[in-house]
């Protein structure tokens, strides 16, 4: 069965959860055996920009010592060749340019997401 | 019981924040009533749905007290859909993501559920006719 994750919603809770959870449900599930890939829409195209730092929270005397990685929590999923893709218009709304992004993630225009869901046999959105 | 449809749920959000939820109850109960097996994986806040803990509460602004107001809680939502999946003959076995349970200290659950790992999740996926994430936005 292969899944398609949309990741639409960024950012949720992850500094208090060190990543983003549906990033590592994926990364749970490809350990699990899923055949998985990811497409970033919305403000989750950040989440394919390669210079990302979420480091200095302080409260008082309490620091993080271990911010969320976003960014290498994305690329290991490449790693995994777990395809990870992002739609142009986004990314462009937001200027983010190509040569920001992490290398190996594929964009491609909303005119193309029919077909790229095609290709799957579920669409998990979140 | 091998021929009857079985379906996945997946659930984020936690209780008392979003209408998704009461929203993804009255799916479960549908599924449930029409005989369907069911699989919930709860995930994240809403590991907090079966915790037992819940209590009701007055309303001052009702201007009723605790029993008057009768507040509505999930984890007599949970329990009422274990009995009456019990009632069907169906299945409705609702995990909850552990570490998720761990980081908000809510293992105290209503009887009839468990607790397991995302791969979970995959296993209801795979063997079920269709999944539904319903995620917190």
């Amino acid at each position: 069965m292969r899944v398609l994750q949309i990741i639409e919603t960024a950012y949720r809770a992850t500094i208090e959860e060190q990543d983003d959870t549906v990033v590592y449900m994926t990364h749970a599930l490809h350990g699990a055996g899923a055949t998985e890939s990811v497409l970033l829409r919305g403000n989750a195209v950040n989440y394919a920009v390669a210079d990302q730092d979420a480091s200095g929270l302080r409260f008082g005397t309490w620091r993080q010592s271990e911010p969320p990685r976003i960014a290498a929590d994305v690329a290991s999923l490449l790693e995994k060749h777990v395809d990870v893709f992002a739609v142009v218009e986004d990314l462009e709304e937001r200027g983010l340019r190509e040569e920001m992004l992490i290398r190996g993630i594929k964009t491609l225009p909303r005119g193309e997401l029919a077909g790229l869901l095609e290709r799957f046999d579920q669409i998990w959105h979140w | 019981m091998a021929d009857r449809t079985t379906l996945t749920f997946l659930l984020m959000d936690a209780p008392f924040e979003n209408a998704r939820t009461t929203t993804a109850f009255r799916l479960l109960q549908a599924a449930v009533s029409r005989g369907h097996n069911v699989n919930v994986f709860a995930y994240e806040g809403a590991v907090a749905l079966p915790f037992i803990r819940q209590r009701g509460h007055a309303n001052p602004v009702h201007g009723r007290d605790a029993a008057q107001e009768d507040h509505p809680l999930p984890r007599n939502w949970v329990a009422e859909l274990l009995r009456l999946a019990g009632e069907q003959g169906t299945k409705l076995d609702w995990v909850n993501c552990g570490l998720c349970v761990d980081e908000r200290g809510v293992e105290e659950a209503v009887e009839g559920t468990r607790r397991g790992a995302p791969a979970e999740f995959w296993k209801m996926a795979v063997s079920s006719h269709n999944t539904l994430v319903i995620a917190t936005k």
